[in-house]
């Protein structure tokens, strides 16, 4: 009997190491950003574990407008560009993805795939054919080059994500609300909407950090006024020239990321059942 | 009654089956509901049409037509035309155009570096999928196990999945800096962001960081669905935990595992953010990085080249699909249908 406690006393020992070993990997690096970025650029490449030096000026840089950098623009930039595409992906793909969890028809199967496959797409393949048409266009620069191609991804994440939701749905109170005499439009509104508003709320902050995140068509297609954080970090300069602006990217690093990490913190579980939905099925 | 005879005349073709009155109000219903289900999904097949049919359609017409520019045989300024193939042969075989027809791709172009570049996102793939593979299956065993602090160690791993990889390329340029903080620990002074091997070295860890995450959680939802009577049975039968996991865990949990290593490895087929900004000049120029270059200096070629990569990823997702099994959209087929 105390034998078989002393084993299962070992293996949650054992298992406490494991868990402490993960989160130190995976938060070190972000808490090494984080450090850095209130530490005076004196001391830049000091290396004491905790905060020392303390200081809000790499804050200040970074967010200046005075070395040509826009970082508060393009958070504003990254806002827009996020919800408008989010907004569109879940207008056009909360109805397909219901027509697709609800019915049964031919064709299905390839219309999964077709989504699956766009899905799959890589963004260069239609970087160079947009680059061209939106010089032709004079749409270089604006915000509708960013979004339109952001939709190429999103909307296929967006779509699979909430038909492996959908899926689970209690469908028969759809019938019972028939039944009792709703309209088809009012039985999805008034029933299905509000069962599914947690799955489309869980779609919605994955498209919005998917959109976040983009990186490569909007380097190329954007332009200082448009340009996303990821560009405006990507290029950020620093106060000297020909010297790396360690801290001011560090703190400019970390004022992107916070808002993603509040909304990982506040939606742990639902992110975590929204990315595995589209992979794997119960 | 108008849907009706308009579903009955766009399937006018199949009539065979219209005899017998209650069957027919259960098909025009069927039908009506098919039909609906095309209509809810028509917006979202347009907009895919737009956003990804017209680029790939126009990329393919673009990689077949020549790059406007002057003539090497005349010295006319001539407006393109049809190119055949010879965008493909180009980078496949190497041949660039001379005025005294195509020769081999000199050191240096654009050109000459197809083949290093397909080494390097090879070899990128062949490294972090099969790293990314273990340590996932590692976090993910942990993570399966019932211990307070699970939902903390859930939350620890989902901050490198939702750091942005521009940050997390800048990130780590910091912390992989001559004077950071791992040659400090290294006591040495290597050049992680310009040197071939060490720079290579380096996006390897970077990315095993930041999509580890991912697959771990992909894994773990394949191991919650694995019942735990079976493991009960399996221990009650004797069996060591290293044959548990041998003859038990890895095949029911290999669906799960075969789609999150294709969703990896197409996209470190597609890498383009964390060696474009984390550096390492050619070495790490990946086949998204040299198409991004060569779209300025010849817009055809580049349609070839993103053609290339673009048949390549479909390649291998279909081998995946058709010999392995990957089972993309699963129970997607098998959803209920109303009556």
């Amino acid at each position: 009997m105390s034998k078989a406690t002393n084993r299962r006393r070992a293996r949650t020992v054992r298992t406490w190491i494991s868990a402490v070993v993960i989160m130190v990997w995976c938060l070190l690096p972000f808490y090494w950003m984080v450090v850095t970025s209130f530490r005076d650029v004196g001391y830049t490449f000091d290396t004491t574990p905790w905060p020392t030096h303390v200081t809000l000026d790499n804050y200040a840089t970074a967010l200046s407008t005075h070395w040509g950098n826009h970082l508060g623009q393009a958070l504003l930039n990254s806002l827009i560009i996020g919800v408008s595409v989010t907004l569109i992906a879940l207008l056009v793909g909360t109805v397909a993805a219901y027509a697709l969890s609800r019915y049964d028809f031919a064709g299905k199967g390839i219309v999964m795939g077709a989504i699956m496959g766009a899905s799959m797409f890589p963004g260069v393949a239609l970087l160079t054919p947009l680059f061209q048409l939106f010089t032709t266009i004079g749409w270089m620069g604006s915000y509708q080059a960013l979004i339109i191609p952001e939709i190429s991804f999103v909307l296929p994440l967006t779509v699979y994500t909430l038909v492996s939701f959908l899926r689970e749905m209690p469908w028969d109170l759809e019938e019972a609300a028939r039944i009792d005499g709703c309209t088809p439009a009012q039985a999805f509104r008034k029933i299905l909407l509000p069962l599914a508003a947690p799955a489309i709320f869980t779609t919605a902050i994955l498209a919005f950090i998917s959109s976040w995140n983009e990186y490569l068509i909007s380097s190329q297609l954007s332009s200082d006024a448009t340009q996303p954080v990821t560009v405006a970090i990507a290029s950020f300069t620093g106060t000297l020239p020909h010297q790396e602006p360690y801290t001011a990217v560090m703190a400019a690093g970390t004022i992107v990321t916070v808002p993603l990490v509040i909304l990982v913190l506040l939606f742990q579980r639902r992110i975590v059942a929204g990315l595995t939905a589209g992979g794997v099925k119960g | 009654m108008s849907t009706q005879t308009l579903g009955g005349a766009r399937r006018s073709g199949d009539a065979p089956h219209g005899g017998e009155p209650p069957r027919l109000g259960l098909q025009d219903a069927h039908r009506r509901r098919v039909r609906n289900a095309w209509l809810l999904i028509a917006p979202t097949l347009v907009l895919l049409a737009v956003v990804i049919g017209y680029p790939i359609v126009s990329a393919v017409i673009m990689s077949l037509e020549k790059d406007p520019g002057l003539d090497p045989a005349t010295g006319f300024f001539v407006e393109g035309g049809f190119a055949g193939l010879s965008n493909y042969s180009h980078w496949l075989l190497q041949q660039c155009n001379s005025s005294g027809g195509p020769v081999p791709c000199p050191p240096g172009s654009l050109g000459s570096q197809f083949w290093p570049s397909t080494f390097t996102t090879l070899f990128f793939t062949a490294v972090t999928v099969p790293l990314e593979t273990v340590l996932g299956f590692w976090f993910a065993l942990i993570m399966n196990r019932a211990f307070r602090g699970r939902a903390l160690v859930r939350t620890a791993i989902l901050v490198p999945w939702a750091i942005p990889t521009a940050v997390t390329a800048k990130l780590w340029y910091f912390i992989f800096a001559v004077a950071g903080i791992v040659n400090s620990l290294l006591g040495r002074q290597i050049l992680w962001t310009s040197d071939a091997w060490a720079s290579r070295f380096a996006i390897v860890v970077i990315d095993t960081w930041k999509a580890t995450p991912f697959m771990a959680l992909l894994i773990l939802a394949g191991l919650q669905l694995i019942p735990d009577e079976i493991y009960e049975a399996a221990r009650v039968d004797g069996a060591s935990t290293w044959k548990t996991f041998w003859t038990i865990t890895i095949p029911l949990v290999r669906p799960a595992l075969i789609v999150a290593i294709l969703f990896r490895i197409l996209d470190v087929l597609r890498i383009y953010d964390l060696p474009a900004i984390f550096g390492g000049g050619n070495a790490t120029a990946t086949w998204s990085i040299l198409v991004v270059q060569q779209m300025r200096q010849g817009a055809n070629a580049a349609s070839a080249l993103s053609t290339i990569v673009f048949l390549f990823i479909f390649f291998i997702a279909f081998v995946f699909v058709r010999f392995l099994g990957a089972d993309l959209i699963g129970r997607g087929q098998k959803g209920k249908d109303a009556s």
